[in-house]
This record gives structure tokens, sequence and C-alpha cells, in this order.
């Protein structure tokens, strides 16, 4: 019934990107430039031409993404585009180098195109696999819902710690004031939080359960709760951490696209400059 | 000597306040006679605060008198102060025993002997003086009652009221704040209340705020308790007080008396009386309650008319202008005879008294389509009823072949499929001559057609012929189908309702007009869903065909009407007609191959039955998102917002998700869209593509909030402006694309400006593209689709 990005419209834009590929591959291997291929023939300007025409366009998807404006093309379609374009451009870029690299700006443009062209590869494969893990992992709740058992577990938790003791308090409140879901980009990656206080609780009331007070029902009780509520922070973890891996790369893939456009607003001008 | 006047007026209801106020004002010698110490009993009786309503709301008023909804203290405050402005010779505690004499020597009499003369009498004394008691012992003991003045009088009492009206609900849902109630309905469903009213009761019932005995009526009352007559026998309910609403009738005996004869010996009966209200007795007026017209508005009018009337001047009615608006398509012919002619050929109105026939043509729109002209076509989503008063138009049955044609002529109606189903339209219709064609809106043809029975009565007999033939059998004559319609039999079933069960004997077949079914079958153990079978098809054909048991479960999916046709009946059809046979046995062969292979996917039949759980089932166009492919970045939200007044109309995140469908908090632009059922302005349409939607006439009310059993619909003021979008994207400026929910909380401004109104999706009906949401998905994730389509195995089978 839906179709992804991937297969749009019998893969549309592959074929697109495809067949420009294969043209630039066979003017490049029929191609006689004066010296060795370089980015100043007729055939590397025109390749160039393309590619910062391309890449320009591909720039635009920031803007067209955002603006909601009445038409007929669906923003799936540009995003198909988007992807396969972009994908053509290491060829098309790549001979317009005519495989020359140096330490030198046109090599950085190069380079940083690259980077945002490996980045949004990413973001492909993000796109096409951590949807269904996401909705595997949240077992048809919500986020929410998540939250609201795990308020819940807390409440009955420290019910039960009331008759306890002081230190079996003491874990259950630090477990339900400062465990924390989420928080910097890496523990968002993570997926797991090592100083979890309710996962030093629950090992805590493990102990107390093995040794000292095995006959304590309501240790027992705190263990089962406790246990429960850190398999509901685990999938609210898991469930934050897909999410952080669908919209990290963005994070390399927006910024290095500027600092493209700025190389290739250098590499351009130079080329013209010192000619 | 006894006191004569041209004109007495016995009842200061609104019909009689308004009657003496233009006999006051026009100079006319009158008097008003009044039971009570004071005017307008019924309403002064009315619950302390009580809204009371100024419906028709199109009727102009035309009174010496004010009176605009409002509460009953303003209203009754309002008609003292006129009564005196106006000088009005009132005169109270007045009750009339018998009126005697004839036109130009009346005699009135009154309880205490006192009588006086009259040229003309004028009967205002509607019904309520006469309510109907509790018909059973102990009904004359103190503590039962038949009103309410004000219900905060009362406090940890054991109260019963007995009733299912309006003002039953409205005492027992205002006194169960401060006590125990008891209501006691006479049947199974409280069927004759406002649908305002029924969501209050049915709300008090399901938090036990109120207790209801269904089936019930009272037996006896004691000192301390009502007796009940229940389906299970009898039952004992404490009580400190019972209150009885059980409506009135006219006080047969005294009008009798007077000379007046009624229709039937019907106790709801009314007396007739002609077009200036005049009795059978010359000289004796009748208006109001009495005469038929029982809202206050009405009565007012009349009242003012009867005064002219009677001083010889001739007055058009009160909608007269608005009714010559609404015909002035129409050469040189007055309002009266337009009304004439719709009587005299149209047989589905004939039957409506002039008022009621005056409000339905306020409603309605009268069209003069030139031949040839297209009324409306196949698959326009409009919904209204169409009559024909003059001319013939033909339905172009077959979408292929525009020569296949239904003649329909002068007197015949059209338009009734979409009505009841609640669907597209079926056929394209073009009128074969100049035509005179009335168009009546949807709420208003529903509310005749619930009000008025020979109107149901009517149209049900012609459309379950029509709904017959087109989608059973349309290439086979028309006269041949008489025969089996007549053994049909409408059905209603609700929501999870079984039609018929697997291994029951195959007695007829249901034919689909509204609503939606499942087909399932045990396997297993358990229910395995085989199909969904939206209106307009039929089902239970099968076990005809074979001959033997049913081999599925058929349930209403939704509210859901069939026709159900006698299974010889439709057997005996398909024996006379060859080609026919060949088609319902092609149709019986795809849906044998179907179930076959569904058994064998099963998870397609899981999907079909949540989705169903869902309220999917009718839906007309619903938005689903595969979660397999959704990247939870909610530009769906944020392009709805962007197009939608900052405001988004859809929750992506909440909503229920099964085997990666996920149906997100947003409309399904229901086949009968719940929102619709009580909006006091009238300002949710459907679109013809089929939109749902809200017009800005919206008076933030929060009904169809209220009515919306899927929680799609806000109450929201528009959020600030904020900077475009390239002052955020280049300067950080404002907080980029979509809604800002945190602005909910803060921005007192615009709501105390424009205040809160209905927000929804109207499915980007105005926009080129359609649904922003499924145009912004960059994924492809969401999509809308149709049940009717959507609901099958091929497309759920993969």
């Amino acid at each position: 019934m839906n179709e992804s990005v991937v297969v749009y419209r019998g893969f549309r834009y592959l074929k697109v990107a495809t067949l420009l590929c294969l043209l630039a591959i066979v003017l490049y291997a029929f191609h006689t430039p004066i010296g060795q291929p370089n980015g100043g023939s007729w055939l590397g300007y025109g390749l160039g031409g393309i590619g910062a025409a391309i890449i320009l366009w591909l720039m635009w998807f920031g803007v067209r993404k955002r603006r909601y404006k009445p038409g007929k093309v669906k923003l799936e379609e540009w995003l198909s585009a988007h992807v396969y374009l972009g994908l053509a451009l290491i060829i098309i870029a790549t001979l317009h180098s005519g495989f020359q690299f140096g330490w030198n700006v046109h090599t950085l443009a190069y380079v940083l195109m690259m980077v945002v062209i490996l980045s949004g590869s990413f973001g492909l494969y993000a796109y096409v696999r951590y949807p269904r893990l996401m909705t595997e992992n949240r077992r048809g709740q919500t986020l929410d819902g998540i939250f609201t058992q795990i308020a819940d577990l807390d409440r009955e938790c420290r019910d039960v710690a009331m008759r306890l003791g002081d230190e079996v308090n003491d874990a259950v409140l630090a477990a339900a004031q400062r465990t924390r879901v989420g928080g910097g980009l890496v523990r968002q990656l993570s997926g797991r939080n090592p100083n979890c206080p309710t996962l030093a609780a629950l090992k805590l009331m493990q102990k107390l359960a093995a040794g000292p007070r095995h006959d304590d029902a309501g240790v027992r009780k705190l263990v089962q709760l406790l246990a429960k509520k850190d398999d509901l922070l685990g999938q609210a973890r898991r469930d934050v951490q897909l999410l952080a891996m669908m919209q990290v790369w963005l994070f390399i893939h927006v910024p290095f696209t500027f600092a493209l456009i700025a190389a290739l607003v250098a590499h351009v001008f130079s080329v013209f400059f010192y000619w | 000597m006894a006191d004569h006047f041209t004109v007495a007026i016995i009842g200061s209801g609104p019909g009689g306040l308004s009657a003496a106020g233009r006999a006051a004002a026009a100079g006319v010698s009158h008097i008003l006679l009044e039971r009570c110490d004071h005017a307008s009993d019924t309403i002064y009786k009315y619950q302390k605060g009580k809204l009371v309503m100024a419906t028709p709301d199109v009727l102009p008023l035309r009174s010496d008198f004010d009176f605009k909804m409002g509460i009953r203290e303003d209203i009754l405050g309002t008609w003292d102060r006129q009564l005196e402005e106006h000088k009005v010779n009132i005169r109270y505690g007045a009750e009339v025993v018998a009126i005697a004499g004839q036109k130009g020597a009346f005699t009135v009499t009154l309880q205490d002997k006192s009588t006086l003369t009259a040229e003309y009498v004028i009967l205002a004394i509607g019904l309520q003086g006469n309510i109907n008691k509790l018909p059973v012992p102990g009904a004359e003991l103190p503590h039962v009652q038949y009103q309410l003045d004000d219900p905060d009088e009362y406090e940890g009492e054991h109260i019963v009221v007995v009733g299912a009206g309006d003002a039953a609900i409205e005492n027992a849902v205002a006194l169960a704040k401060q006590n125990s109630v008891t209501i006691v309905n006479r049947s199974g469903e409280f069927a004759r209340a406002k649908q305002g009213n029924l969501d209050l009761i049915r709300a008090a019932i399901e938090k036990n705020q109120i207790e209801c005995y269904y089936n019930s009526s009272p037996a006896r009352v004691t000192e301390k308790t009502l007796v009940l007559r229940t389906a299970d026998g009898e039952a004992e309910v404490r009580c400190d007080r019972v209150i009885a609403r059980l409506g009135a009738t006219a006080p047969r005996k005294f009008v009798e008396a007077c000379g007046i004869v009624f229709p039937s010996p019907d106790p709801k009966a009314l007396p007739e009386v002609s077009s200036t209200y005049e009795s059978n007795v010359p000289g004796l007026y009748i208006i109001g309650a009495l005469g038929g017209y029982p809202l206050i508005k009405q009565a007012m009018n009349q009242g003012y008319e009867v005064i002219e009337f009677i001083r010889g001047n001739k007055v058009e009615p009160a909608d007269e202008p608005l009714l010559k608006e609404r015909f002035k398509g129409l050469a040189d012919v007055t309002v009266e005879q337009v009304l004439a002619t719709i009587r005299a050929n149209v047989p589905i109105f004939s039957e409506l008294n002039p008022l009621v026939l005056r409000e339905l043509m306020l409603d309605s729109i009268v069209h003069t389509p030139k031949k040839g002209d297209i009324i409306f076509r196949r698959n326009d989503y409009s919904n209204s009823f169409y009559t024909i008063v003059q001319g013939e138009v033909e339905v172009r049955v077959n979408p292929l072949d525009d020569s296949e044609v239904v003649v329909l002529r002068q007197g015949e109606f059209f338009g009734e499929m979409g009505l009841i189903a609640g669907r597209r339209r079926t056929a394209t219709v073009v009128a074969r001559q100049d035509a005179i064609l009335v168009e009546t809106q949807r709420r208003t043809m529903l509310k005749l057609i619930a009000s008025v029975a020979s109107v149901k009565r009517q149209m049900d007999a012609i459309a379950i012929v029509r709904q017959i033939q087109t989608y059973i059998a349309p290439h086979t004559p028309v006269e041949r189908l008489y025969d089996m319609a007549s053994t049909a039999k409408l059905r209603r079933f609700k929501a999870g309702e079984i039609l018929f069960s697997q291994g029951d004997a195959g007695d007829s077949v249901h034919l689909i007009r509204s609503g939606s079914v499942t087909v399932s079958r045990r396997i297993g153990g358990r229910d395995v869903v085989l199909s969904y079978v939206a209106s307009g098809n039929y089902v239970g054909e099968m076990a005809l065909l074979t001959n033997a048991p049913r081999s599925a479960t058929v349930r209403a999916a939704v509210a859901t009407e069939t026709v159900a046709i006698d299974g010889k009946a439709f057997v005996d059809l398909l024996g006379s007609d060859p080609a026919l046979r060949t088609e319902v046995e092609a149709k019986f062969r795809d849906r044998l191959e179907i179930n076959e292979r569904m058994e064998r996917a099963p998870e397609a039949g899981s999907i079909i039955q949540f989705l169903i759980e869902q309220g999917v089932g009718e839906a007309t166009d619903v938005l689903l998102i595969d979660e397999s492919l959704c990247v939870r970045c909610d530009n769906c939200e944020k392009a709805c917002a962007e197009t939608h007044h900052g405001i988004s109309r859809l929750d992506r995140e909440a909503g229920p998700t099964f085997a990666s469908i996920h149906v997100p908090t947003s409309c399904r632009h229901c086949e009968h869209p719940h929102c619709m059922a009580d909006c006091p302005p009238d300002a949710i349409h459907r679109a013809p593509n089929g939109e749902v939607y809200i017009d800005d006439s919206c008076i933030g009310c929060g009904n169809c909030q209220r009515n919306c059993p899927y929680g799609v619909i806000q109450m929201a003021a528009p959020p600030p402006d904020k900077p475009g979008l390239f002052s955020w994207l280049l300067f950080g400026l404002g907080y980029g694309p979509g809604e800002d929910k945190r602005l909910r909380k803060v921005h007192h401004e615009n709501v105390d400006k424009y205040g809160k109104h209905a927000v929804k999706c109207d499915m980007c009906k105005d926009i080129e593209g359609g649904a922003a949401c499924v145009r912004a998905c960059p994924t492809g994730a969401a999509i809308r689709v149709d049940p009717k389509q959507f609901l099958s195995l091929a497309k759920l089978g993969t």
C-alpha cells in the first residue's frame, strides 16, 4: 500500500541518476583532453556545472520540506530524487576532478561533499531500518504511556519502601527522583544508563532478598516492581536511542553542507581568478 | 350588566399575550383572562434559570411583545413590563368555565359565576393547563408533583422522576447534583429527547449519578416508596418525592363544551382551524399549542395575526418575505400558489401542515434547471434531497452508458440514497425538460423524516425498490422488483450486533443501505474476519444459492440499516431472470474465493478487525500511517498547522497501532458525522468531495467536540502571527514551522480577542494537491484511504 522513497515510482530517480552517471562515464572514457583529464576541459566544466547545479538543488530540499505550498508533487518524490541525485554526485564530481587530488581548496570541497553524501547515506539506512524497530520496541504503547506506567510504579515502590527502613527507602527514593531517560547526545545514542539509580536500587534489593532480608515480603515485592520499571526504562531508552539515530546524522549532514557551499564558492572563485 | 368587549382572549401565554398586545396597540377593546395570579403560567413553571430557545431561528417574530432566546426570568420580566407599557387589560385569577353564544355575542362565564360578553373569543389556553397525571393509586399524595421550579431547593432527598422527555431529563439531571435521583422510563431508550439532553442523561446514568429503570412504569405510590412494574416484576424504590413529567393533552371536555369538534377520538388529537385560525365555531379562534403550533415564536406570531384577521386586515405570514426571496426564481407567482402547487404535485409533502411546509421551504432551495442541466453527478458528495414539483429528470444509472436512464416525473423525489447511506451519489441526474425542483438540506430532511410518519413511510417504500434495483438488479425492469420489495423489511442493527450467525438457516438476504458489516467465520475456536462489506452491497445470498446453512457470521461494524429481503422472493426473482442469476452467481464465486484466501491469510483479517474496532468502518476517508516507514519527523503535523491557521488538526503520536498500521488522532469524515448531529448554527457541512468541515458561523459551543467519538475536534483560538520561514531558517527568529503547543497555554490575547472555535481536519479541500499531511510526508508513510476500497484482501493481503 505504501511506497518507500527507495522504490518510489518503480525506481524512477534511480533510473534518472544511473542514466546521468552512465552518460558521464561514457563521455569521460571517449574524451581526449589536452594533457591529463582535468576540470578545465569542456567536459570538466560541463560536469562541474552539472554537479554544482545538483548541489544547489539538493540544498533547496531544506526549504522545500518546510514550505507547505499547494501543488501536486509530494515531498516523497523530492526526497527520492534527493537521494539518488545525491548519490550520483559521487561519480559526477569524481569524474569532474579527473582524479586529481591534493592539499588544496578544490579537494577540500570534494571531501566535504563526500562527508555530506556519506552522512546522507547513513540517514537513508536509518530511515529504512529504524522505523520498524521503533514500532516493535513500542509494543503498541506510546512513549507517554510508558512514562505514565513508570510514574505509577514509582508511587507503588515508595509506598512499599516506606516501612522498610532508611537504606531501602533512600535507594527507592533516589530511583524515583533521579532516574533519567535520555540526556546528552551520547547518552541518547547509547540507549543505556550505567549509573541508573533504578538499576542500583534493583541490585540492592536483589542483594537484600538473596541475603539478610530473604524473608521480607516487602523487599521481594520491590524486586518485582523495580525489575518491571527497569524493563520499561530499557524500552523508553531504546525508543529515545532509535529516534536519536534517525536524527543524529543531520547534525553532520546539514552543517557540512554549508561548509561545502563555502568551499565550493572558494573553488569556483579561485579557478576563474587564477586562470 | 356584564362588561362587554370586542375581543376576549383566554390564556396569557405567549399567544394570548401577543394577541392582547396587538389589540391594545390597535385600540381594540379587549380583555385578557388569566387563571393564575401571574401571566404565562407554563413558562412561569419552567425550571428556574432555564434557557428558553427561540426556534425556528429563521422565522421572524411579529408581535408587540419582545422575545428572543434567553433565560426564563428575563423573558417573564420583559413581558410583565410590556404588559404595563402596552396598557393591556388583563384580569388575573379569572378561570373560564364556559363559553356560549355565537359570533358577535359570546358570553364567557368565569369560575366566580361572573360573566362578560364579547364579539370574538380567542382560545389561547395551550395544553399545559391540563397536564397528564400519574394514573395510579397514591397519585394524589402531597409528595407527588408535576413541576419543578427550583431544583436547588431540594437537598439530600430520594427523588424519583417519571418520564423520558426533555422536561424529565432536565429535572433529573439538575436534581442529581444534591439528591439521589432515579428516573423511570417506560421504554428501552430516551427516544424523544433532544440530542443534548440525551447525552446528559446517558452520561449521568453511566457515571451512576442517576439510576434508571428502563421498560418500567409506576404501579402505585405510597408514603415513602414508589412501586414500579418492571420487566422482571415489581420493584420498590425509596422516595421522598415523585416528580412526574408526562406531557399534557388538550382539555377536551371544556373545548368540546364550547362547541369545537375534534377530528378523532385519539387523546392526542387537536381541533382543526382555518388559515385564519378560526375554529368550526365562527368567531371563536384557536392559537398556540391547542391549535397544533407548540413553539413560542409561532404562537406569538399567531396572536398578532389573529387580531389583524378579526379587524378585517389581510396579513401575510411573518415568513412571507423570506419565502418570496426563496421563490424569486419563479416568474410571477405568489408564495401561496407555490406552496399549493408543491402540496398538490408532491405526494411526500402533501400531508404536511401549512406551517411545517413553510418552515421546510425556508430551509430549501428552489431550482429551475433548463433541459439538459446537470443536477448532480455520480460520486458527488452532496447529500441533499430533491423533489420534482414540475417537469422531468433522467437518472443516468450506468456509469458506462449515458443512454441507460430512469425517468422520474412530477411528484417523485431523488437523492434519498446519498441521504440514507451518507455516501457518494450513485448516479448522475439531468433535467429532461425545463423543471422546478425543491432541494432540501440533509439536516432538515432528517428532522422531517423523524417527526412526520407519512414522509418516512412514503420515502422508505420507494427507497427500498430503488435500492434493490441499484444494488442488486440494475438491469431488471423495475416492475419485476415490486413483488420482492413488498416482502422486504427495514432492519436496524447496533454496532456489534449480529445480522445472522454461522450455522443459522438462510432465510433472507440483507441489502446494506447504511453502515457496514464484517463477515467472519469460526476457525480453530476463534473468529477470523474474512471481509468488510460497505453500504450498497448485499450479504446472505450464499446460503440461499447453495441451499445450506449460513457459512459465516455477519456483524454490524457500525450502526447499520439493512433491507431484509425474503429468501424465497429472492430465489424466485433469480429464477425468473437468468441474466441476474448469472451476475449474482459470479459475485458469489468471487466471494467464495476471497473467503478461502482470507482464511489462509488471517493477518489481513486481523488488520480489518483492528481497523473496525477503531471505528474505521464508518469512515469515508481516514489517515493511516505505515509505521515501518514513518521516521517520526512530525512533518505531517507541521504541514497541517502551516496550512490551517497555525493549529494542527492531527496528532500523529496518539492513537493505536497494529501490525505497523497506526491510526493517528485525525478526522475520518464519517458517513454520518457525529459532529453534525447537534450543531446549533448548522456550521458543519459536507463538501462535494466528501470533506466534513466547519464554516465561519461556528459559535464555539463545543457540542461537536463532545459528540465526536474519536476526539479529533479541538476548541482553539488562532495563535499569534510568527516570522516567515527564511527569518527562522537564516536568523533563528520565531519557533519554525508547525504549531508550538507551548503557546496554547500562554497566549491569551487571541483567545480573548477571537474566542475559541471548533477546529478540525477539512482534508485540505481548498488546497491544490489535497491533504497537506500526505503531501508533506517525506517517506510516504502517511496515506489517506477510503475504507470501502482499502479493507480488502487485495490491499491488506501483501
